[in-house]
């Protein structure tokens, strides 16, 4: 481990590596992105859907959607990820419905979070379950 | 490693005033997210597109920033309010600082 810190280091790379390192990880926590996005704001239910498969066979690319009417923002989070951040969509005055998908990928089985943003501040949540068959984290 | 990135975007030729249409867009990337190996042991650094952003005509439909949790050859699908007609202008973001643009016009019939 650390010939290969060291070597990551040399590369100058350091702070990927320690964040592949468990229990050194220097990615933010699911609290830490939820405190961010939140601002302190409770979430609450309803008024958003997060579509998920239940059983994903293949972590590298796991089909997820998020529906959220009148949300400004949306973040996406994986719990079990070695980074949990997926990715945060921010709806402009263009858009015609607060609708996204993408693939994701997957580490293992854990949550996905969805957590939108109202345009009063308000945030709603949801959360799925996938069963992961083969991690999309490689290595 | 050479890699080629090409944008491919879905959306449709034309749409009536005021209609919500979908647009799928997916750019060809490796999305190499920093937490691989390669044989000698050594992390494989970070590459990945860590934002995208869709217009029509100046104004924002969406806006993502990006994580390594996004899959290799990024997809986003999401709806858009056609008004007018004009020019869906897509724009991806690399780690390594080159930007990437698509242009799809848009027509209103």
């Amino acid at each position: 481990m650390n010939l290969n810190r060291r070597k990551a280091l040399t590369l100058g790379i350091g702070g990927i590596a320690f964040a592949a390192i468990p229990g050194l990880s220097s990615a933010a926590t699911v609290e830490e992105l939820t405190a961010a996005f939140t601002a302190g704001a409770t979430p609450g239910t309803g008024g958003i859907t997060l579509t998920t498969p239940e059983i994903a066979e293949n972590g590298n690319t796991v089909p997820v959607s998020v529906d959220a009417p009148g949300a400004v923002a949306i973040m996406l989070l994986a719990s079990g990820n070695p980074e949990p951040a997926v990715a945060t969509f921010a709806f402009g005055p263009g858009a015609g419905r607060q609708f996204a998908a993408t693939r994701i990928r997957l580490a293992k089985t854990q949550d996905v979070f969805a957590m939108a943003k109202m345009a009063d501040g308000s945030i709603v949540q949801a959360q799925t379950t996938v069963k992961v068959t083969i991690g999309g984290c490689g290595g | 490693m050479v890699e080629e990135v090409k944008p491919r975007v879905k959306v449709p030729k034309s749409a009536a005033a005021g209609e919500v249409v979908t647009i799928k867009a997916l750019i060809s990337h490796s999305m190499e997210s920093g937490q691989r190996k390669d044989k000698d042991g050594s992390l494989i650094p970070r590459k990945i597109i860590n934002r995208f952003t869709c217009d029509l005509n100046g104004v924002n439909i969406v806006d993502v920033a990006i994580e390594p949790a996004v899959s290799t050859n990024p997809y986003f699908e999401f709806d858009a309010k056609v008004d007018a007609a004009g020019d869906f202008k897509f724009t991806w973001y690399d780690d390594d600082g080159s930007v990437y643009e698509d242009v799809k016009p848009i027509a209103i019939g």
